[in-house]
This record gives C-alpha cells, sequence and structure tokens, in this order.
C-alpha cells in the first residue's frame, strides 16, 4: 500500500515538475518565439557569470524579481478574497492535469504503473469540473481589488469562460459517444485504431469539427489574444491590475498552466494522447510491411516523448496564434460562441449519433 | 420605502488615463459605462501643454523652427515646412526649386511615418503587436533617410525661412529606392495581416463613425474627414510648394468609420512613395548649374566671389566647414536656400570668408536683431499628416512674432471624439482614439 502511494506521489511530482517547468519555460518561449516573429532578438541580458543561454535565465530573473516586489493589497480591497484569487487561479488549473494520461502504463520492477496521476472513470467530466472552476480565481481578483477595470475585466472573464466552457464541453461528447467512455486513458487507448490498416483513428479524423471548435473554445479559456477580453492589455489592463510581485506572478503562470493544459487536452482528446503511429506494445509495425521491435520500456518512454512533443507542438501553435490575430470585442466573442461554435458542436453531436447509428 | 424591491441599476463612471496605456499619458476619458456600452464620454486634453505660442513670441522668427519640431513629433517635418512657408509668405520670399522639391521629398516621408505609427498603434491597440513593429520597422527605415538628410531622427529642425538646412547626401536617391522598396514590403506583409484579417476587420468596422456633415461641422480635416468622403487636401485645394506639379490621388472613404481611416491612411502612404519617387525623378539642381547656363550672377554673389578670388592661394578652393551635413557649404547652401539676406544665415564659408558674410550673420543671429518680416499678417496650411495644419502668423515689424498662432489638426478631433465614442463599446474606445492619431506635442501646443 505504502509502495502505491509513493509510485502515485513520484508520479505526481513528475508531472507537477514538468508542467511548471513547462510553464516557466513558456515565458522564454513567449519572448523569444514572438522575437523571432517580429525580426527582433528577445531578452537576452540576464546571465549567471557572463553564461547568457539565450536568455534561458529571464524566467529566473522574473521570479527573483516577483518574490522581491511590494505585495500590494488596495485600500478598500478584500484583503481575504484577493489573497486567495491569484491561488484558487493556479490551483484548479494545475489539478486538472492529474486526469491527463502522459504514458501507457510502466511496467517496473514488478509494479505496473498507469502513467496517470489519477485514474478517473470520469476522468473528463472532472475535467470539465476543474476548468469551470478556475473561473472563480478571476472573479474573485476583479471583484476583491476595488477597480473598476479590474472589475471590468472579471465580468469579462466569467461570461467569456462560463460560454466557451459549454461550447468545449459539447464539442467533446462527440468524442465520448464515439469512445464510449470518460476515461481519459481508455479514450487514449481507443485511439490507437487504425483505419483501413494505415491511419491512425486519432480524435482529430473521427471528429475534426469539434477539433476546430474544440481548440477555439480551449483558446478562449487560456484567456489569451484573441481571447484576451478578461486582460484586454490597452483597454482594461486586465482583472490583476492591481496584483504586485508574485502574486500577479501567479495569474502570469495560470496563463501559461492554462495553455500547456490546453495543449495536454487537445493532444489527449485529438492527437492520441501518447499513441505514436504503428508503434505497437512490441515495437513499430509498419502497414506497408517491416517491424523494428523494441522493449516494452522503450515502447512507454516513446509514448511520453510522443506526448510531451505534441504538448510543445501544440504550445507552438498557440504561441503563434497569440502573436498573429487581434483581439476580439466582447460581444463578437460572445456571437461567434452563441451562434457559430456553440450551434455547430449541437450539430456535431448529432451527426456522430447519427453517424454511429448507421455504421453499427 | 417600497423602492427596496426594485433593481436599482446606475452607470459606472470610468477614468480612462491619463494613467493608462492607451493614453499616451496625456489624455483622460471619462466614460459613462452602461455594462460595456459607452453612454457618454468627457475628454480632458491640456497635461502636454507647453505654451508653444507664448513661446514663440519670446524669441526671433528663428527660434521657433526648433519648437515646431515638438508638435508633432511623429511627423516633424512637416511642422517646419509650414512654419517656415508662412514666414516667407509674410517676407515674399520664394524658396529655389531644388530646396521646395526637398521640402515636399521630406514632408511626404514624414507623412509615411506618422500614418506607419498611427496604424501600427491601432493595430498594437486591438492586440496585433506583430504588425506594430513591422510597422516600426518600417519607419526606421525611413527615419534612416530623415537622419541621413538631416542629421537627427526627431528633433530635425530641418527648415531655414527661405530654404533648408542641408542638401541631400551622395547616394541619397538608391538609398531612398531602396528604402521605399523595403517598407512596400512590410506595407504589403501588413495588409495580409491586417485587411484580411476579419477579426481586425470586424473590430474597425462600424465603430467611431462620424458623417460628413459632423466632421465638416467640427472643422476636422486630413484622412479622418476623407474617410467620410468628403475630398478636401491642402495639398490639392491650395498648392503649396511643387505639389501642383506632382501627380498622386487623394484616397477617399465612404462610412467615415474607423476601418476606412486605416484604409485611407493606407492608400495615402502609396500615394506618398509615389510623390517621392517623382519628386526624386524630377528634382532638379541648383543655381549653380542654372548660373552656367547663363543667367546673371546676383550683385553679392559677384562681390562675394571677388572678394574670396582676392587671396591667390585660397582662389577657387571650398572650404570644408560642415564635416555631416552638406548644407553649409556654400555651393550646397546655394542650391537649397534663397539667396536672402534679410533671412538667412550666410553660408559658412562667406562667414568666414568674407565682412560682408561675417556681417550678415551677425545682423540674423545678434540679440534684437534677425529676421524682420515686414508689418502684416498671414495665414498658410499645410497637409500634415493629420490634416490642415495651419499657421497664423502676426508681425509688428520687430524681429519676434506678436502673435504665432498653430492650428493643429489633432484639435477638432478631439473635441468630437466624445460624439465618436458614444453608442460604441468600452473595447472600442482605444481602437477610435487611435484612429483620430491624437499627438500630444500638437493638440496642446
Amino acid at each position: 500500500m505504502l509502495e502505491a502511494f509513493l509510485i502515485k506521489l513520484s508520479l505526481a511530482a513528475a508531472v507537477f515538475f514538468g508542467v511548471l517547468n513547462l510553464a516557466g519555460l513558456h515565458t522564454w518561449i513567449e519572448r523569444k518565439q514572438s522575437a523571432i516573429m517580429q525580426d527582433r532578438i528577445g531578452a537576452n541580458r540576464a546571465s549567471i557569470f557572463g553564461l547568457r543561454l539565450f536568455g534561458l535565465f529571464h524566467p529566473l530573473a522574473d521570479v527573483l524579481k516577483l518574490f522581491t516586489k511590494e505585495d500590494f493589497i488596495p485600500p478598500g480591497g478584500n484583503r481575504v478574497l484577493h489573497t486567495l484569487a491569484p491561488f484558487l487561479s493556479a490551483f484548479f488549473a494545475l489539478v486538472v492535469f492529474a486526469a491527463i494520461p502522459i504514458g501507457n502504463t510502466l511496467t517496473l520492477g514488478g509494479w505496473v504503473i498507469e502513467l496517470q496521476v489519477a485514474s478517473l472513470d470520469i476522468g473528463l467530466l472532472y475535467i470539465l469540473a476543474m476548468l469551470s472552476m478556475g473561473v472563480y480565481g478571476v472573479v474573485l481578483a476583479g471583484y476583491a481589488s476595488n477597480n473598476h477595470y479590474a472589475f471590468l475585466g472579471g465580468m469579462r472573464a466569467a461570461s467569456q469562460m462560463l460560454s466557451y466552457e459549454i461550447t468545449m464541453g459539447i464539442s467533446l461528447i462527440g468524442l465520448i459517444m464515439w469512445s464510449g467512455t470518460l476515461d481519459l486513458q481508455a479514450m487514449v487507448r481507443a485511439q490507437g485504431q487504425y483505419l483501413w490498416g494505415w491511419l491512425p483513428l486519432w480524435g482529430a479524423v473521427v471528429q475534426p469539427v469539434a477539433l476546430i471548435v474544440f481548440l477555439a473554445a480551449a483558446l478562449a479559456e487560456t484567456k489569451r489574444i484573441p481571447f484576451d477580453m478578461p486582460e484586454g492589455e490597452s483597454e482594461i489592463v486586465g482583472y490583476f491590475v492591481e496584483y504586485s510581485g508574485m502574486k500577479f506572478g501567479l495569474f502570469f503562470m495560470t496563463d501559461f498552466i492554462e495553455t500547456v493544459l490546453v495543449a495536454c487536452l487537445a493532444t489527449t482528446f485529438f492527437f492520441g494522447g501518447w499513441q505514436v503511429p504503428y508503434l505497437f506494445p512490441d515495437g513499430f509495425r509498419f502497414p506497408w510491411g517491416g517491424a523494428i521491435p523494441m522493449a516494452p520500456l522503450a515502447v512507454t518512454l516513446a509514448g511520453i516523448g510522443a506526448f510531451t512533443a505534441k504538448v510543445v507542438g501544440f504550445c507552438w501553435l498557440f504561441m503563434t496564434v497569440r502573436w498573429t490575430l487581434p483581439r476580439f470585442r466582447y460581444d463578437q466573442l460572445m456571437r461567434l460562441g452563441w451562434q457559430y461554435l456553440f450551434p455547430i458542436s449541437l450539430a456535431n453531436v448529432v451527426a456522430t449519433g447519427l453517424a454511429l447509428r448507421l455504421l453499427s | 420605502m417600497e423602492m427596496a424591491t426594485e433593481y436599482q441599476t446606475r452607470d459606472l463612471l470610468l477614468n480612462v488615463g491619463p494613467a493608462h496605456p492607451a493614453m499616451h499619458g496625456i489624455i483622460r476619458i471619462v466614460l459613462q459605462l452602461d455594462g460595456e456600452t459607452v453612454k457618454g464620454a468627457d475628454v480632458e486634453i491640456g497635461y502636454l501643454h507647453r505654451g508653444f505660442e507664448k513661446m514663440c513670441e519670446q524669441g526671433g522668427y528663428n527660434h521657433a523652427i526648433p519648437y515646431t519640431d515638438r508638435l508633432n513629433y511623429v511627423s516633424p517635418l512637416i511642422n517646419n515646412v509650414g512654419y517656415c512657408l508662412a514666414i516667407e509668405k509674410l517676407m515674399g520670399i520664394t524658396v529655389p526649386e531644388r530646396g521646395q522639391y526637398l521640402r515636399v521629398l521630406m514632408s511626404e516621408i514624414s507623412r509615411i511615418t506618422d500614418h506607419l505609427t498611427c496604424i501600427g498603434a491601432s493595430a498594437m491597440e486591438l492586440g496585433a503587436f506583430t504588425v506594430f513593429l513591422y510597422m516600426i520597422k518600417a519607419r526606421e527605415y525611413l527615419w534612416e533617410l530623415v537622419e541621413q538628410v538631416t542629421g537627427a531622427r526627431l528633433t530635425i529642425s530641418y527648415c531655414r525661412v527661405g530654404g533648408v538646412k542641408a542638401d541631400l547626401p551622395a547616394g541619397f536617391e538608391e538609398r531612398a529606392r531602396l528604402a521605399l522598396r523595403q517598407t512596400r514590403e512590410v506595407l504589403a506583409e501588413c495588409d495580409t495581416l491586417l485587411t484580411r484579417n476579419r477579426i481586425f476587420v470586424d473590430r474597425m468596422k462600424g465603430t467611431g463613425r462620424i458623417s460628413a456633415a459632423d466632421a465638416l461641422a467640427y472643422g476636422i480635416t486630413g484622412p479622418f474627414l476623407r474617410s467620410t468622403g468628403v475630398n478636401f487636401d491642402v495639398r490639392k485645394q491650395t498648392p503649396y510648394l511643387v505639389y501642383d506639379r506632382l501627380s498622386f490621388e487623394v484616397p477617399l472613404g465612404q462610412h467615415g468609420d474607423n476601418l476606412d481611416r486605416y484604409f485611407c491612411r493606407m492608400e495615402e502612404m502609396a500615394q506618398s512613395m509615389r510623390i517621392i519617387e517623382q519628386c526624386l525623378a524630377q528634382i532638379p539642381g541648383g543655381p549653380i548649374q542654372v548660373d552656367e547656363h547663363g543667367r546673371p550672377i546676383a550683385a553679392a554673389e559677384m562681390v562675394d566671389a571677388a572678394k574670396m578670388g582676392r587671396i591667390p592661394e585660397i582662389a577657387g578652393t571650398q572650404p570644408v566647414t560642415d564635416p555631416t551635413l552638406e548644407g553649409s557649404n556654400k555651393i550646397f547652401h546655394q542650391r537649397v536656400n534663397a539667396p536672402e539676406k534679410r533671412a538667412l544665415l550666410p553660408p559658412k564659408d562667406d562667414t568666414y570668408g568674407n565682412i560682408e558674410g561675417l556681417m550678415n550673420h551677425f545682423k540674423l543671429v545678434m540679440y534684437g536683431h534677425g529676421i524682420r518680416p515686414p508689418q502684416g499678417e498671414v495665414y498658410q496650411a499645410v497637409e500634415g499628416a493629420n490634416g490642415e495644419l495651419g499657421f497664423y502668423v502676426v508681425s509688428d515689424g520687430t524681429d519676434k512674432p506678436y502673435r504665432v498662432r498653430c492650428r493643429p489638426p489633432c484639435l477638432p478631433m478631439m473635441a468630437a471624439l466624445p460624439m465618436l465614442l458614444a453608442g460604441d463599446m468600452m473595447a472600442d474606445v482605444v481602437p477610435t482614439f487611435g484612429s483620430i492619431n491624437m499627438i500630444g506635442g500638437e493638440l496642446d501646443r
């Protein structure tokens, strides 16, 4: 029992470590990728003993700066809620990762470890629930700051995230119908089948419409451009306008954690999670003949590697979108959500139902 | 007290600026918000008031030129040109053709830099930060050109009453054509990123609308007025310098909204590049060449030449007095400046080389002397990047202007801003404000 507990704990630590590091690295990715896109050099000044490492020390410098800054709570603000808000935000973004399978089972010294922190039967519902809870941090931040700008930001965040959550949930229903499960690990395993023997039956192949709707809705959940209405840097500065120091840093990190999270979800639901095309538990077997046998451990590691690569790929995509597009307006965002994405996702559910009935 | 059951709603008064990222630190807008909808706005200006007009009365006529740099600090050359044209009109001076072409050339480069800044800032305020930096990159190509000619990037003080400070450096034409080509590339790229972008078009379309009648009633000019469909461009209506010899179109909009203003500015940049190319092709040589073709040399010049020739050792040599800009040397000075001893400092060759030049120099720079236009008043307008930039100068015959009044193109637009904002959403405030291209230095003077 203790061993099982320790294994889970170390797995959770590994996921936590990976996610936080990736989120921290996102500040660097954001700076460098935007710099490359904009013909700039990007942050490269922070150095340790003259070693600059392409600006990789900047995240460290940032954290150091944020921790040493004054923690300001505006007069008239609610001290408790003001302090609680960033932690709520970051907490609900982080707990979602528990349900995400990062790899297939790992057999180590007689233990068969499911590479998923919490093997929940209702993993998908859990994820959606935790994502909805995330809005509390933002709304509370806006509410507790005693600032009109923050208040507007919080209001925008509430309506935006609630609207898009519904669309996001419905866009996934088709996938649930097809795979017949809410467990994410089972969902990923279901994506290991092949159509006509060569086309991996990933979520993106089965549910292409849902993928597009999901990506749009998920981007809206991250509150980044083009859906950064709650932040709206040049308009209302954002729900975190009255935050300083590491509390602001937490909101900042939450954005990046959510980006990683959405990348993980998109990978898990639509791009086969840890599945590598033509990689079976005994190694590669290609449809055009030929096989490369591999050890079970290598197969599992390849799965983890594939998952990471896909997540990083999505992060890159989101970053590119963020630095290319301008921002929506509030009413346009609502129109897009309710008049376009929501009906499309509903139609997708109906179409999936009909298709499943006809094919069975 | 039966009111308790009823909901009471009241409008949110939101104080935007001056400490707000989009307000340049110099504007305060008090918004009356009903949810996200703007019901009313109160615009407060004056945070950058420096007393430009009063300062102009304190020094001589030439002292005001550096002040004009700081009016519209995104296109300072146009301000320079406008002010100098006004004084020249007062004094009846005509700038040599080359000088006029130079002024047009630099004005149009400035117009492009101004529009680039405006559109780039609008894009940034909508969240498209990348476009902003692309446009600033293109602006950099043009500012490098400006720097090569004037020696400065922003506080250029390029124009003089009666001419300009410096001639074009060697190889300018090729560099200018290269810069234009690079700018066109950037503009094509930005056009794809903005005009073909559904989000951008949706955000701009129908917001910040103003009718042609309202725009005229407020006295709005420039791209802002033209976006409503009114064909008014100072360069076309009352041509100054050599604009009547250049062929260019004046783009007009239809709806008077932010999108049309964006289109107008984009097209005006293309037209300005056309003008620059024509200027580069047409720009004539200076009086030196004309004299070789048999025009009589002015008496003053003849005396100077004789004085110069008196010492055989240095006869015919051209002393190098300015290592950076080709304007102080006599040969260039004559090309770009009027032979006008009442207004223009003589070339440094003369100042250091003969007594007339030295006396002339001191008569202009010493306290209590300087330019003395005849008594009278004059209004001269130029087409600034934002609209009609006018200078109304009253002279009482002394060496200081009695009154210098600047008509800033931004002011009427800012006056119309509350009307533009009312009815739009909170998120439209910033792009509408951006499309006005409010420049604090010009607005508050």
